[in-house]
């Protein structure tokens, strides 16, 4: 019995605020979920969370696990799983340290190289996935023992470092510009504009949206709901990105996480490309015979997974100083958790890229206010598993409930 | 009254915003096959919900009446304590699982814990026997074909000493041959004093089994009929289940036919698992412009798989033969080759092998031509909708927006979201695997002239069906398959349901 709409083209399209919020609950309620533990950690930490420094500090402690969590999401949508990205992020950073340390690589030769090294790892692990169809689960478990081993053998079970000063800059470097003096407050200009100019363009995007599908009958929000949205949107980033000028900038990883976190929205929403993963996930006997080569979708998502996972190695090594045996021991368990935090489904064909940056920032701000107050490990994992528990109870309790 | 086993008044039933059961009244005499009838969405299945207590007591209103108590059940296995068993249309067996273990699966012939074999095995034997089957207790169920799992289903209820069977389209998937033995285990049960409601679309079962028939029309009794006082005729079972006539069931067409599209020559493929079988043999079909041919045969006949096979090699191997489209050879060695080369297939299973059902109708409706909605691999989202809504509105799909997710949505129009699909992929010769199976009459007549719409297109369609009548009422050349062959082909004068039954049994006996 479906209830059916008396006529569609004779209703207003803008729905109400409570109906877009149901529509929308999943992003809403982490988004909130997320403000409430900073907001939380804020006061608990005496202020300490959003100082400029810590600020920094939560950017470079994070940018990995967003940087993979991109990568793991499309595995994610797509049906798989991939357990191995610890063991790459290790692997190419040893990779990485032998190049540029024992041999003196020039370090853009070396970045490039160790790109295609995890492109190639996620390759061999794809090609098993996809045309020989063994599940993901126990190929990149694999994968997982595979390149570990890899590490210890290439590193002799040695630590290698310092990196040359080049090569540390991908990660610890901060955006160039001049220290400039706002009423009396020292700021740093370029990140300044780059904030400022961000908070326009996601503005001026956003309404142009609005106004595209109001155009064609689309459902949109309340006006003064978008607004309101938008506003708090716009100042909530400029507030971050002010507090950041204030310590040394907008760092290096930042920027590159964020352009990577644009282009992969662009990606997984509006190309054909992440339509088909997304359609290989929901139903992929569906979507071959559709004529959609899934085979191939399949092993091109864990290329790119590979690829990310080789970024975040050298991202890692080089924030390090060294490439050490132990590196990115257990990070497969945090991306794989931002992502269903953020909402995606085991079962595949949904998970958005917006929630699994969010939920890599949930896990990432507990980490980090946790660390500050000086809870111990102990706990900390404790409390991690049970908010991973509590997302995905709240999914779970939304659809049976709608 | 004494004689009446059940009794269901007024029920009543709202979900959130639909009522989908307003003052239903249900009346089975002991004894008899009382079929429920109705098109999708009638009411049908909530009723039976009701009645077995999925949906528990207090959730509706209304009074179950059942051996002179009224009853309230909590849950399914309240009705069941007291005989009541339903059979859904989906079978609840589990397929790796032998058939002894299915019969007595949560109700083990165990002592302690530890289930006593013999005794099941020995039980079970006497349950199969009881539904004419032959099959070992210990062989998995996924190892017999549809028809006898079902029988499994029956014999599962009988062991739960059922008094009121309830079948949920229990002929849905079935070929004739299966449902006509299914049907008569049913008459020969009721001569034994048992009472079952039948649920189904074919109203030639109805006729054949049904003591008495009650038809639902939106969440209401409109009727009641008693097949033992009056004759009852199909057309006025479709009359009082649409609340129209209908004049004719098949849509009159005149389409002048063109030239070949389609030809395919010496068509041959193995099977896809037992590699050393051949399932197709040497298999010659022509379609023309304009036209729509059928294939009929019997389940397992091998007409999905040349249907799969011949759209990149979806199923089988070993595959080989010829295929031409407008009288040039073309590679349909994969489904985007076959796409491109002009063909498309409208699966049977809609649900696994036709949509992506958590996605909306616009994705679902762009799914298998995306390149006609991008540049540069970037969709234009504005047109998809465009296009989306264009073929709701023409194909009249039933839904609250082209937002709407698929699995939302009824049989009949998640068919047409399939067919929205294949459209959109401008094929020139379309073929339709049981177009209409599952789907109610009203919307079959629609699905009927959009077939007809194609045609007078241009294109040329190859529709694959198990109804008969269906093949005769919209065809214009019909194929007969038989075990991996075509044994006949009969033009449109020449086909009814004789000659393509005696062109099947011919060809089994010229075998032997």
């Amino acid at each position: 019995m479906t209830p059916v709409n008396p006529s569609a083209t004779e209703e207003s399209n803008v729905v109400s605020v409570a109906d877009y919020i149901r529509a929308n609950i999943r992003e809403y309620g982490m988004l909130i979920a997320l403000v409430a533990i900073m907001v939380f950690f804020q006061f608990y930490t005496g202020g300490i969370l959003f100082k400029p420094v810590n600020l920094t500090n939560l950017v470079l402690q994070n940018s990995f696990i967003v940087i993979m969590a991109l990568g793991m999401l499309l595995v994610i949508v797509a049906g798989h799983i991939d357990l191995s990205v610890g063991s790459i992020v290790a692997f190419v950073g040893a990779v990485a340290a032998i190049m540029t340390v024992n041999w003196q690589m020039n370090f853009v030769l070396a970045g490039i190289l160790c790109l295609v090294i995890g492109g190639a790892i996620g390759a061999a692990q794809g090609y098993w996935i996809a045309y020989h169809r063994i599940p993901a689960f126990i190929v990149t478990l694999a994968g997982m023992l595979v390149f570990r081993g890899l590490t210890l053998f290439v590193l002799g079970g040695k630590n290698i470092g310092p990196f040359p000063k080049d090569f540390q800059v991908i990660s610890t470097g901060f955006l160039p510009g001049e220290m400039i003096d706002i009423a009396g407050i020292p700021l740093h200009s370029t990140s300044l504009v780059l904030t400022v100019l961000g908070t326009v363009v996601l503005f001026y995007l956003a309404w142009r949206r609005r106004k595209v599908n109001e155009s064609h009958g689309i459902d949109v929000e309340p006006y003064g709901f978008f607004i309101a949205q938008n506003v708090i949107i716009s100042l909530a980033i400029l507030f971050l990105g002010f507090q950041l000028s204030t310590y040394k900038g907008l760092p290096n990883v930042l920027v590159v996480m964020l352009v990577l976190i644009a282009a992969y929205t662009f990606v997984t929403r509006r190309t054909t490309i992440g339509r088909r993963i997304y359609a290989m996930g929901g139903n992929e006997k569906a979507t071959k015979l559709s004529g959609i080569n899934t085979e191939r979708l399949s092993f091109y998502t864990f290329v790119n997974m590979g690829v990310l996972a080789g970024l975040a190695g050298m991202i890692i090594a080089a924030r390090l100083n060294s490439a050490t045996p132990k590196a990115g021991v257990g990070f497969e368990l945090d991306v794989i958790a931002a992502c269903f935090i953020g909402g995606a489904s085991a079962s595949g064909g949904v998970g958005k890229i917006t929630g699994a940056v969010i939920g890599a920032f949930i896990m990432g701000v507990m980490n980090n206010g946790m660390s500050i107050v000086g809870l111990g490990i102990d706990f900390q994992q404790m409390v991690k598993g049970l908010v991973l528990l509590a997302a995905v109870f709240f999914d779970v309790y939304n659809k049976n409930k709608g | 009254m004494d004689n009446t086993i059940l009794e269901m008044r007024n029920i009543t039933k709202t979900f959130p915003g639909v009522k989908a059961l307003e003052n239903v009244n249900l009346k089975v005499r002991q004894g008899e096959i009382h079929a429920l009838v109705g098109e999708n969405g009638a009411g049908k299945s909530t009723l039976m919900k009701v009645l077995s207590g999925v949906y528990p007591a207090g959730t509706y209103d209304g009074d179950i009446v059942y051996e002179g108590d009224v009853r309230h059940f909590k849950a399914l296995k309240d009705s069941e304590e007291i005989g009541i068993v339903i059979i859904h249309q989906e079978l609840a067996l589990v397929p790796l699982l032998s058939i002894a273990e299915n019969i007595f699966l949560g109700n083990e012939v165990a002592q302690n814990g530890i289930i006593k074999w013999q005794e099941a095995f020995k039980r079970t034997k006497e349950l199969l026997s009881k539904v004419g089957l032959k099959e070992s207790p210990e062989t998995l169920v996924t190892d017999i074909g549809v028809g006898k799992q079902q029988l499994v289903e029956i014999a599962k209820a009988l062991s739960k000493s059922v008094k009121l069977l309830i079948l949920d389209e229990p002929t849905a998937s079935l070929n004739e041959k299966d449902s006509d033995a299914l049907l008569d285990l049913l008459i020969e049960f009721r001569n034994q004093g048992l009472t079952s409601i039948i649920i189904t679309h074919k109203l030639n079962e109805v006729r054949k089994v049904a003591d008495q028939i009650t038809v639902l029309r939106d969440g209401m009794t409109v009727k009641s009929l008693d097949c033992q006082t009056e004759e009852i005729s199909e057309d006025i079972i479709i009359k009082n289940m649409v609340g129209r006539e209908l004049a004719d069931r098949y849509p009159p067409r005149s389409v002048p036919i063109g030239e070949t599209i389609l030809e395919v020559k010496n068509w041959n493929a193995f099977h896809q698992h037992h590699r050393d079988r051949q399932v197709l043999h040497d298999i010659n079909v022509t379609v023309r412009k304009g036209e729509v041919v059928g294939i009929a045969g019997l389940m397992g006949a091998g007409r999905t798989e040349f249907a799969m096979s011949l759209f990149g090699k979806s199923y089988g191997h070993k595959i080989h033969g010829d295929v031409s489209m407008h009288g040039k050879p073309v590679d349909v060695s994969t489904v985007r080759k076959a796409i491109d080369a002009g063909l498309a297939y409208v699966t049977e299973d809609r649900k696994h092998l036709g949509l992506v059902l958590g996605e909306n109708i616009v994705h679902n409706t762009t799914l298998a031509n995306l390149a006609g909605v991008s540049k540069a691999t970037v969709i234009d989202t504005i047109k998809e909708s465009k296009i989306a809504s264009e073929y709701r509105s023409k194909l009249r799909i039933r839904s609250s927006s082209i937002f709407q997710e698929t699995v939302n949505l009824s049989g009949g129009n998640q068919q047409k979201v399939v067919l929205s699909k294949w459209l959109f992929s401008d094929p020139d010769v379309l073929i339709l695997d049981e177009p209409t199976r599952g789907i109610d009459v009203g919307a079959k007549y629609e699905i009927y002239t959009i077939i007809n719409q194609l045609a007078a297109d241009g294109k040329g369609v190859l529709m694959i069906s198990s109804e008969m009548p269906e093949l005769l009422g919209t065809c214009d050349r019909i194929y007969v398959m038989n075990e991996g062959r075509i044994v006949a082909e009969l033009p449109k004068g020449e086909a009814s349901q004789e000659t393509i039954m005696r062109a099947i049994m011919r060809s089994g006996e010229k075998k032997q």
